[in-house]
């Protein structure tokens, strides 16, 4: 079976949607901020099938530049992140998202 | 066809540990499947020809986010409570579903062969190495990317720094 566009992006979607599914539906904000790295790199992949397969030239690898970009946000979105989560686990003893209601009213 | 066949293992593999990391218990055992779900992304950007990403990608997010990650949760000894599901899992599964459903019939639906832009000469060759190329994207006098890597360093710089003020906590009067 010949292997084209469509299986990367199904499966990024798939990827993608687990990625949903457990960033919506965990407690614990660690595992929150884990499904969101897989939700990025499902997107990731999309991006790099993209450019593969929609732009084939070599001199247009503008998707692979975004991928680029993608993994610096991601980097610097889990360090503040967990920074962020290690700050509340000190104040709260915790890290589950149910109990983190300080800006609720 | 080896392309093939690895495309369909990583998939299964890629799918089964993106699995692991939502439905386990134990937010370890979660996190080490995290790192084997990166290091699939990784082979499958080699199937892409991805050559420079897939090495990036093994450096950045199994070598820097899958250690922070670990330190995180050594540092927050949440490991007895586990990772359980809050109480909206349905609706987010139901969510999850239709969103998957809608992008699945939106990629099945449309006419990818259409969309391909005309090739300039020069085709991607399947074994050569892309970090030149995407230099070359990068840095382009014309249509480059110079700004937004500024950006993303300043971003980078202050991520560094707000996560150290974050960490450090209070200081002592």
């Amino acid at each position: 079976m010949h292997l084209g566009i469509e299986h990367y992006l199904i499966l990024s979607a798939v990827m993608f949607c687990i990625g949903l599914y457990g960033a919506l539906a965990k407690r614990n904000a660690i595992v929150i901020l884990m499904c969101i790295e897989i939700m990025l790199n499902a997107v990731n992949i999309a991006m790099i099938a993209f450019s593969r397969y929609v732009v084939p030239d070599m001199v247009l690898l503008t998707g692979h530049v975004f991928a680029v970009f993608v993994m610096a946000v991601a980097a610097a979105e889990a360090a503040v992140g967990l920074a962020i989560i290690i700050n509340i686990y000190r104040s709260r003893q915790s890290v589950d998202v149910e109990q983190v209601d300080m800006l609720k009213w | 066809m080896i392309t093939e066949i690895a495309f369909w293992v990583i998939a299964v593999l890629l799918i089964g540990s993106a699995l692991a990391v939502v439905l386990l218990k134990d937010i370890f055992k979660a996190a080490l499947f995290l790192i084997l779900c990166f290091f699939t992304v990784a082979a499958l950007y080699i199937t892409l020809n991805a050559d420079f990403l897939a090495a990036v990608q093994v450096l950045v997010y199994i070598g820097a986010i899958g250690i922070l990650l670990m330190f995180a949760i050594m540092l927050t000894r949440e490991l007895s409570r586990g990772s359980p599901f809050n109480k909206l899992s349905l609706p987010a599964l139901v969510v999850a579903g239709l969103v998957l459903v809608m992008i699945v019939v939106i990629v099945v639906s449309t006419d990818w062969g259409s969309l391909q832009v005309a090739s300039q000469g020069v085709q991607m060759a399947i074994d050569e190495p892309t970090t030149g190329y995407i230099a070359e994207a990068l840095f382009d006098k014309n249509n480059g990317f110079v700004l937004p890597f500024e950006i993303a360093s300043v971003l980078l710089l202050a991520a560094l720094i707000g996560a150290i003020v974050l960490v450090r906590g209070k200081e002592k009067e």
